[in-house]
């Protein structure tokens, strides 16, 4: 005999994750601790950034600024990958959490694609002797700042922020084509910068002396964007609530009138 | 350790610049945090006394 009782069925893993009432819920648990430990890795970052690493045998201390540089570089990329795929989860499951992803991320990818500039052109006067030249990697970089602050003027324009998270994710997606051409740009092109040294298939040729603080201060920046964009996604989600008090607001005083 | 060697100023510069962008995104997420849920706050508030009347 069937069973006609209603059952109640609990949330899979994924909604329990991507809800934004659950989401609010478990995320809230999660910023004090994620705090914390950033703090602690970039304590020990700079530690090692300071006193625990040597100065370079040709670089001298100028190898220090790659302790800010790379980690900067290294978001200014992995920004963009989580956009990328909140994009698709836009676009295919036209997910609501996707597009608080995306809106929360951009702004991040901004300032630290700015700051991987600023920060190589820091690197580059006594390096190479010039803080600016229009080669490969500077240039896609430079190309990626105007990806995402045409983004963030996108989300802006548009008050639907619906509409805007389908038309932002397809631009996403063509955008994408840059971070290829970013990591590639030194094997393609003559350029000034100097072709990968850490995620190499055959392994880093770093010393580990350089190695250790360039990984735990790559951990630091790390952490501090999942706080950043956890705490930033909380924020958009509360807006949207906002949003949608506001518009009851305005009924209920439409009615009364 | 670090010696205020030959180029201690671009190192400074990137350090610097590091804290002031890390510190400015802090800030403004913390902020734009803590209005939101004041301003949702008051919003609710709002919604209870409607719905009381």
């Amino acid at each position: 005999m069937a069973d006609t009782h209603a059952k109640t069925v609990e949330p899979g893993w994924f909604t329990r994750i991507a809800h934004p009432g659950m989401f609010m819920g478990w995320s809230r648990h999660v910023i004090v601790p994620l705090i914390v430990i950033t703090t602690l890795a970039f304590a020990v970052g700079l530690f090692y950034a300071f006193y625990g690493s040597p100065a370079d045998y040709q670089m001298g201390d100028t190898v220090r600024m790659m302790y800010v540089h790379v980690p900067s570089a290294w978001l200014s990329q992995f920004c963009y990958a989580i956009m990328f795929c909140s994009a698709i989860g836009t676009l295919v499951w036209r997910h609501p959490m996707a597009d608080v992803s995306q809106k929360a991320a951009a702004p991040l990818g901004a300032a630290f694609t700015a700051l991987a500039l600023f920060t190589g052109s820091m690197w580059g006067r006594p390096t190479w002797g010039t803080f600016w030249e229009w080669d490969g990697r500077m240039t896609s970089t430079l190309v990626l700042l105007f990806i995402y602050l045409g983004l963030i003027a996108l989300w802006r324009a548009f008050d639907d922020q619906l509409k805007a998270a389908r038309i932002v994710a397809v631009i996403t997606l063509v955008g994408a084509i840059n971070i290829p051409v970013i990591k590639f740009s030194v094997d393609w092109w003559q350029t000034l910068h100097q072709p990968a040294s850490v995620f190499r298939l055959d392994g880093p040729t770093v010393d580990s002396s350089i190695l250790i603080p360039l990984l735990v201060m790559t951990l630091a920046f790390s952490l501090l964007f999942l706080t950043l964009h956890l705490v930033r996604m909380r924020t958009e989600i509360t807006r949207r609530r906002i949003r949608s008090l506001e518009i009851a607001q305005a009924r209920a005083a439409g009615d009364a009138a | 350790m670090i010696a205020l060697g030959q180029h201690w100023e671009f190192v400074a510069a990137s350090y610097g610049g590091t804290l002031a962008v890390v510190g400015v995104l802090i800030v403004w997420t913390v902020l734009s945090a803590r209005q939101a849920k004041a301003r949702v706050a008051v919003l609710e508030a709002a919604r209870q006394t409607r719905r009381a009347q």
